[in-house]
């Protein structure tokens, strides 16, 4: 499964520089939504197609579906990409741009000197997964419930309107 | 077909883990942090995933669960955060939050 393999990854490369670099909010939220799907086909050559589901019902999905209504009530127009446009000098990014670049070379070196390691295709199947989950882990179920909850609770507490608010 | 490399599903994890740092690194609107935020986040799973593939394990998958939830729970909290910035001060400037005090 390497073509879909590398196809898909060089999607998910290249939307998500996009991404990066995008001065319109929407217009990276598209892309970050394309490349949340060609992560999906990964995680599907990678003999995980219950998790590539999860990927796109969960990701791209239901939080991508936060980002657009918290971007339709933020209102955001032409004046915000063109402020946008004025933060993004090219002092501004390129000296975390060349560190990271370093990084990302560093990280290819070591790669191409290892050895290689050949990732069997043979499918790990959701049962499995199921039994892990609720078997092992199942004190981490129970935390990402209360992480859950929390989050929920805190959400509402930030966002609701309570009092009219003065500018500090 | 020959099987996908393990070492090409974790450079291409770092890779994207690079991108979301550089976005939260360059970009000063608490949006984009917050979506480079999630791609960092994505990449910790893909690399799960691909180790949990090489080892014929369902602990990766479980990972990518429990991160999931996690990302979920941020997203929730940070885009409470991110209405509240923007009826404060009128901006999504990350900078305009410096003083923190309210």
């Amino acid at each position: 499964m390497s073509g879909p393999f590398y196809v898909s990854g060089a999607v998910a490369l290249v939307s998500t520089l996009m991404v990066v670099t995008r001065a319109n909010a929407v217009h990276a939220l598209l892309y970050l939504i394309v490349s949340l799907l060609a992560i999906s086909i990964i995680f599907y050559t990678l003999g995980a197609p219950f998790v590539a589901a999860l990927e796109v019902i969960i990701y791209a999905g239901a939080i991508m579906v936060v980002f657009v209504f918290v971007l339709m009530m933020l209102n955001l127009g032409v004046r915000a990409t063109a402020e946008e446009r004025a933060w993004l000098r090219p002092g501004m990014w390129v000296g975390p741009g060349v560190l990271a670049a370093v990084l990302a070379a560093e990280l290819i070196y070591t790669l191409v000197r290892a050895t290689p390691v050949s990732s069997a295709t043979m499918m790990v199947a959701p049962k499995q997964m199921g039994q892990l989950l609720f078997g092992p882990y199942f004190i981490g179920v129970e935390l990402a419930s209360f992480l859950l909850l929390a989050g929920l609770v805190g959400a509402l507490h930030l966002a609701r309107v309570s009092e009219p608010e003065k500018v500090a | 077909m020959p099987p996908v490399p393990l070492d090409l599903a974790l450079a291409l994890a770092g890779l994207l883990f690079l991108l979301g740092l550089v976005g939260v690194m360059v970009r000063r609107n608490v949006i984009f942090i917050l979506m480079s935020i999630e791609i960092m986040l994505n990449a910790a799973g893909l690399a799960f995933v691909a180790a949990g593939a090489r080892w014929q394990q369902a602990d990766g998958q479980v990972m990518f669960l429990f991160i999931l939830a996690m990302a979920a729970a941020e997203v929730s909290v940070g885009l409470a955060l991110v209405l509240r910035l923007q009826r404060l001060w009128g901006t999504l400037d990350a900078d305009a939050a410096s003083s923190l005090r309210g």
